[in-house]
């Protein structure tokens, strides 16, 4: 399960999005992100949720393997919504209860309810680019999007190459990482018990084998590029070239109505803390 | 036509003092030759193939591959294209996330038309029967697979030496069998010329020519047969028989009327053929 951390997760399936230009998408997802922190209230993010079960069931990826994006964050989550929870500072709080410096009110509540929905909201979408975009399209997508940056003698091609050759080799890192933590605990190497200090400790067996592979890896692979007449971007062509189609365009479309009806909703529907008056 | 030649050609990793990875080796492949390179671990196999496509310039001597001198770098790029190479561990070879962009990327190197690249790798997938897995993820393929996709790679520049070093060793004897009857037909069919590194003597019977390499020298050089039926110098340079080979070798001193078998079936047929007999 490791092998699906936040890249190399690709689901493999035709539909609308998966067909949709990968530098559209990145827009998109910087777009959809923007439209997050613009929202201001519960009916705002609402509409944003609508989106994105739109997007979902428009990529054909099941719910279920979307949501497991989520779970591996979650702990990040919780973690900062306990402390937005009892944290919470502001004036003229509906407080519910308190002790010594902790307080913890209504206004809180809303606060980390809101913070919640959108960190989950920007983990599902992001998810939605990663599962529809595979990497090479992916960084393709990315080297075009950074592609001014070339005027600047910046390597926007190596730094794409670089990073879908990271992304092809997560999963074989991580197997290898798996067999040495069962080699070493063949050896005896305990990696569940005792203080923090002693299993940072047992890391380093671990760390060190697959620091040394992972060079000689980097050496073969070298190598086998060279081999396959490898030499840089010059006299180079693409074999997948990114054209924009009517998908885009209707995603552009969905997403400026999505902007737009976020920034309608906060100004007529007042900001998270209006429901509060309904109530209290 | 010659599409190699080595001449006399030493490769010291260090420079300076007198260790040769390869210590003058001169040798001719003809197009169109399958040749099986043998040795023992260190013997300088790899260091001799990687010279043979200017990954490794020869420190002395000369490597000519199809007339071009590797050690002028104007002709790199050339002579790289027309001797393809596959490694040892599939895994370090693949680059992209997706079969089909990974065969893509020599011919992406090379410069060619987006069109012309899809044609190749749809005729480099079919040639080593991975049409099917073009769009499947290579880390979920079996090891096989995995180096008949490496091997794609490499077809779809097209090249006319192909050089596999040990490209079998991590394989089970399934993947092993693909990956050889692959081999075998690009040299039967499309006259591909192969040079062959291998630790599988079984695998070296499938060549036309086995060349034998001992501390950085060819050591033996002939047809399959007459390497392994010279089996004590075989040993001297830590070489083992093919497995029928040696029990053949093994029954005929036993005083059985065999003898000559290389192969595990032709030893079957014989054994069958003397009970007969008997
Ligand atoms: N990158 C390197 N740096 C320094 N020495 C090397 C390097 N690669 C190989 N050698 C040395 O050169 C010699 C020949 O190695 P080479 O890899 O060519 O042998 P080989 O026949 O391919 O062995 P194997 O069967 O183990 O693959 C060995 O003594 C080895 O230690
Ligand atoms: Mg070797």
């Amino acid at each position: 399960m490791l092998n699906d951390v936040i890249f190399g997760q690709y689901y493999p399936v035709r539909s609308f999005v998966h067909n949709m230009d990968p530098r559209a998408k990145i827009l998109f997802v910087i777009a959809y992100i923007v439209a997050i922190f613009l929202a201001d209230n519960f009916y705002a993010l609402a509409a944003v949720t609508l989106f994105l079960i739109v997007a979902v069931l428009a990529s054909r990826v099941p719910f279920g393997r979307v949501l497991r994006s989520v779970k591996m964050i979650l702990f990040l989550i919780i973690f900062t919504a306990i402390l937005n929870l009892f944290f919470y500072a502001g004036n003229e709080l509906h407080v519910i209860w308190q002790w010594k410096f902790i307080t913890l009110s209504w206004e809180a509540v809303i606060n980390t309810v809101f913070l919640a929905f959108r960190l989950f909201l920007l983990v599902m979408g992001t998810s939605v680019l990663t599962l529809t975009t595979a990497p090479v399209p992916l960084t393709d997508g990315i080297e075009s999007l950074l592609t001014p940056l070339k005027w600047i003698k910046f390597p926007v091609h190596e730094l794409a190459l670089i990073m879908s050759i990271a992304l092809r080799f997560i999963p074989t890192l991580m197997d290898e990482t798996n067999r040495i933590v069962a080699a070493q605990k063949a050896r005896g190497a305990n990696f569940e018990t005792g203080g923090l200090i002693k299993r940072a400790k047992a890391v380093v067996p671990v760390l060190i084998p697959l620091l040394v592979s992972a060079f000689r890896r980097a050496e073969d692979l070298g190598d086998a590029m060279d081999a396959r007449c490898y030499s840089g971007a010059k006299g180079r062509t693409k074999y997948k070239k990114l054209v924009f189609t009517w998908r885009d365009l209707v995603g552009a479309l969905l997403l400026a109505a999505l902007i737009a009806g976020v920034v309608l909703l906060n100004v007529y529907l007042g900001g998270k803390f209006a429901i509060l008056d309904a109530f209290l | 036509m010659e599409a190699v030649r080595l001449e006399n050609v030493k490769f010291a990793y260090r420079e300076g003092e007198g260790s040769y990875a390869v210590n003058g080796v001169t040798l001719s492949v003809e197009e169109g030759e399958f040749v099986a390179v043998l040795g023992r671990n260190g013997s300088g196999k790899s260091t001799l193939a990687k010279m043979i496509n200017a990954l490794l310039i020869p420190t002395e001597g000369r490597a000519i591959v199809f007339g071009l001198d590797t050690a002028d770098e104007k002709n790199t790029f050339e002579i790289r294209k027309s001797a393809g190479m596959v490694f040892q561990n599939p895994d370090n070879q693949t680059v992209a996330s997706i079969v089909e962009d990974d065969v893509a990327f020599g011919p992406e190197n090379i410069g060619l038309p987006r069109e012309e690249i899809g044609r190749r790798i749809g005729f480099a997938l079919d040639a080593v029967g991975m049409s099917a897995f073009r769009s499947a993820t290579p880390s979920r393929l079996s090891g096989g697979q995995k180096q008949r996709i490496a091997i794609a790679g490499v077809l779809a520049v097209l090249p006319k030496i192909m050089i596999l070093d040990e490209s079998t060793a991590m394989l089970d004897p399934k993947g092993r069998r693909e990956v050889m009857d692959v081999v075998k037909k690009l040299n039967k069919e499309r006259g591909m010329t192969v040079i062959f590194i291998t630790h599988f003597m079984d695998e070296a019977l499938e060549a036309d020519r086995a060349v034998v390499m001992h501390r950085g020298e060819t050591v033996m050089d002939g047809t399959p047969r007459e390497i392994f039926s010279r089996s004590d110098e075989l040993e001297m340079y830590g070489l083992a028989l093919p497995r029928a080979a040696y029990i053949s070798k093994k029954l005929a001193e036993g005083g059985m009327p065999v003898g000559g078998a290389f192969r595990a079936e032709d030893l079957a047929e014989e054994i069958c053929a003397s009970l007969q007999k008997a």
